[in-house]
């Protein structure tokens, strides 16, 4: 089952009504009139990918239905689509999947990190790798025992400390821990921080700077997102890249009717690739990340066509980076934001 | 909370101010505004457009136009939205005459429940009940612990049968209650996504079975636009009373709570912000569209002050503070209690025009630090009568501090000026009633004469002072 059957599988279980949201640019029927371009505006904005996307693409795609005379809805549809494809940064691939590496799960509280780092021990060691485990969050009560659980689910080793002791030090056991039982894949969990708390940011910068300087070995940082997440995720995502540098992101919890649209956001703005997703509460639902089916959760199902993506990478060099709604009316005040027309007439 | 919708609109409102009459058009930009900074809020699109067309509406009749005041008027009817918005009156957590009480948790994964349910059960403590915590949850791995533990940590008793059904968990555990002398039953439930069909049919099986007196949601400040979806399924299945916004410690805007509001009608309880088990507030939705209008949280602030200053027992210094007998030992105790409330930011926030400062960055978090280290490298006798100090002594002074003299300078100029300014604020905190031994009547009626007198002996530039006092250094 792909993940946007998977997706719609969840949602079939719920009330019509979500479904209607989800569908509702393809129900509506293939003309392209007033109404169109208004549920687009709408799908967009309730999907939490910020203004920018919103009123920037429907513009855009306006402009381009007009002189390309896309004769109707689905065209503009599969445009959309390979348009939002090309907002997501390329890469990853080498984070979980190439040589050795020790990989630093971080992000605020709540998101999933203790289990995507479980689910990932178990897939790596199925896979023929040798994990091992570093349980960072000595902070929440019983998330040690919450990661030990999964730590025998795999089959793998896990290093820790009793509660309350310093995430350093147990990264650095870690990784000696490793290099004696030659482990080429080190996951280390991380206790949930929000972004606004100083003291506890410095705490993950000192984690991970001893982690950089102790490993012989590529270090990632890895940020998790979870789906739900509205605007504020890309205000996260920037103190959490400023303090870390991160390279990567996992978006989780996509099973719901929440859309992911901020990671999309993210993604640009930061230069982040997504490298899996989680579409389901078992093992096996958290896949490798697939930009035709993120996209088409959001939108709904529509066609990829490789060329016009590849295009639209080449003109989104030169396109504004994503922005908060807060910084999109700054841009406005300062006359920055150019085609918004259909925008202020309505608004 | 909410900084950048206040300023926005502060923004828009101190222009409006400027002209003497408005046209539709000044009303539209406002609107456009207020649309704005609600997205930015992570307030649901739906709710967004109903807000704005019910406002605008109201803002373009006549009276407000015609008025002398019209941007006045204009600010009351969004406030007036807003607090409408986000229910009128406060919906305290109400109990039932049944023993056990029984309240029951409910949200989607990662939300807070946990942590929402220690924090519950300290606040039922501190009022004076006993409650028992249950851990429901038996699918995510050692959420029992995690609940166990938090339990533990406030000295709350955990009920838990590992391996078992959550319904039976939930019904063994009043049973429980009763033999332990519990009158509150807090259960926890396991995160559940509100598409998820089985594990909806559980919760309304475990409220089916224990009958809950209050069913809480917990529901995640930072969560988009999908809130409305969210709590319209739970609120269809499980028919929640109330919602717990947890995470409002962060910089995200809790819009969500506008959105909860005008969907499913059900009020917010509490707020919940930190790491800490007493960071579970009471909800005040005309306090809060206040504070999002930049208007400020005085009464929050005074009555946290209130309760710090309860814990510490300093009636003694409270009255020397009153005659105006400010040393730099009480200098030192105030940036503690400052401490405890929160910080200087959080202080700040709450009052009128703080969110402003926040954001421009005129507010340094560790300026009351710097003033710590300067006096304790005074004497004993400096710090209670600073009349003393000299130059040779305030070279003495910056030497041991590893400050220049000019630091020490400004620290006595500053310690000056607050001498001045808590002289009028305690004329009225003096005045409190004499406290009363626990229970809800006295400390509301206590409560509310603070608020009123600690608000009357405070004025605009005394805050402009507060704030002098707290930032440039």
């Amino acid at each position: 089952m792909d993940m946007f059957s998977k997706v719609s599988s969840g949602l079939a279980k719920s009330r019509d009504k979500f479904k209607e949201g989800m569908n509702a640019l393809l129900d509506r029927g293939p003309q392209l009139d007033e109404g169109f371009w208004e549920d687009l505006e709408e799908t967009l904005i309730l999907s939490d990918i910020g203004p920018e996307a919103a009123f920037g693409i429907v513009e855009d795609l306006r402009d381009q239905a007009t002189r390309k005379a896309l004769p109707d809805s689905y065209a503009v549809l599969d445009m959309l689509g390979c348009r939002i494809e090309a907002e997501f940064a390329p890469g990853g691939e080498d984070i979980l999947n190439g040589a050795a590496a020790v990989v630093l799960f971080v992000g605020i509280n709540g998101t999933g990190k203790t289990t995507t780092v479980g689910k990932l021990a178990k897939a790596a060691t199925d896979s023929g790798r040798k994990v091992i485990l570093g349980s960072g969050d000595t902070f929440r009560a019983a998330a040690i025992e919450q990661l030990q659980v999964w730590a025998e689910r795999a089959g793998v080793e896990m290093v820790t400390r009793e509660r309350g002791s310093d995430p350093a030090s147990v990264c650095f056991e870690t990784i000696e821990r490793a290099e004696d039982i030659d482990a080429d894949l080190v996951l280390i969990d991380t206790a949930g921080r929000l972004h606004t708390s100083e003291d506890l940011m410095r705490e993950l910068q000192k984690v991970v700077n001893v982690v950089r300087k102790r490993s012989n070995i590529a270090v990632y940082t890895v940020l998790v997102v979870d789906a739900t997440t509205g605007q504020n995720g890309l205000q996260q995502a920037r103190e959490f890249d400023r303090a870390l540098d991160l390279d990567a992101l996992i978006v989780t919890k996509m099973d719901g009717s929440a859309k992911g649209g901020i990671a999309i956001s993210i993604s640009h703005d930061l230069g982040l690739p997504i490298i899996k997703m989680g579409v389901g509460e078992g093992i096996d639902d958290l896949r490798d990340f697939d930009a035709h089916e993120y996209v088409a959760a959001l939108i709904g199902d529509y066609n990829t066509n490789e060329e016009t993506v590849e295009d639209f990478i080449e003109q989104d060099a030169a396109a504004p980076p994503k922005m908060t709604w807060a910084e999109f009316v700054e841009m406005d005040d300062a006359g920055k934001i150019a085609g918004k027309k259909h925008f202020w007439e309505k608004w | 909370m909410l900084e950048n919708l206040s300023s926005r609109l502060q923004g828009i409102f101190s222009g409006l101010r400027s002209k003497g009459r408005l046209t539709e058009d000044d009303i539209n930009s406002a609107m456009r505004e207020i649309r704005m900074a609600l997205l930015e809020a992570d307030v649901n699109f739906k709710v967004v457009k109903a807000f704005v067309a019910r406002t605008k509406e109201r803002c373009l009749t006549s009276e407000v136009l015609d008025s002398l005041t019209p941007a006045q008027n204009v600010t009351k009817i969004v406030l007036d939205e807003l607090i409408e918005l986000l229910g009128r009156t406060d919906s305290k957590l109400v109990m039932s005459g049944r023993i056990p009480n029984v309240i029951m948790l409910v949200g989607l994964q990662g939300s807070g429940k946990t942590t929402a349910a220690s924090k519950l059960a300290y606040r039922l403590k501190q009022e004076g009940h006993s409650p028992l915590l249950v851990a429901c949850d038996v699918y995510r791995p050692a959420a029992a612990d995690q609940l166990q533990t938090l339990g533990g940590e406030i000295g709350v008793r955990v009920f838990r049968e590992d391996g078992q059904d959550p319904v039976k968990i939930a019904q063994d555990s009043i049973q429980d209650a009763i033999d332990n002398l519990r009158d509150v039953v807090i259960i926890d439930t396991a995160g559940r996504l509100h598409v998820d069909e089985e594990m909806m049919a559980e919760a309304a099986a475990i409220k089916e079975a224990t009958k809950p007196d209050q069913i809480l949601m917990v529901v995640d400040a930072m969560t988009g636009q999908d809130v409305v979806s969210v709590v319209e399924a739970f609120s269809d299945r499980i028919d929640f009373d109330g919602v717990i916004m947890s995470k409002m410690d962060g910089d995200a805007r809790g819009g969500g709570a506008l959105s909860v509001r005008e969907v499913t009608g059900k009020p917010i309880k509490f707020i919940s912000s930190g790491e800490k088990p007493d960071s579970l507030e009471e909800f005040h939705p005309d306090r809060m569209a206040k504070r999002i209008l930049g208007m400020g949280d005085m009464i929050s602030l005074i009555e946290n002050a209130v309760r710090v200053q309860q814990e510490e027992d300093e009636a003694q210094a409270a009255e020397e503070l009153a005659r105006g007998n400010l040393t730099l030992n009480d200098f030192i105790t105030m940036n503690r209690q400052i401490r405890k409330m929160g910080g200087v930011s959080k202080l700040i926030s709450a009052l009128p025009g703080g969110d402003k400062m926040l954001g421009s960055g005129q507010v340094d978090e560790n300026a009351l630090d710097d003033m710590e280290v300067i006096i304790n490298s005074m004497t004993a006798e400096e710090r209670v009568k600073p009349e003393v100090l000299n130059a040779s002594r305030r070279q003495r002074i910056a030497k041991g501090a590893g400050v220049t003299v000019t630091d020490v300078n400004n620290l006595m100029k500053r310690y000056n000026e607050t001498k001045k300014m808590v002289k009028k604020m305690t004329a009225g905190l003096s005045q409190q009633p004499k406290r009363n031994k626990k229970g809800k009547k006295g400390k509301k009626t206590r409560r509310r004469g603070m608020g009123i007198a600690g608000l009357e002996g405070l004025s605009m530039s005394d805050l402009k002072n507060i704030s002098n006092m707290m930032g440039d250094k």
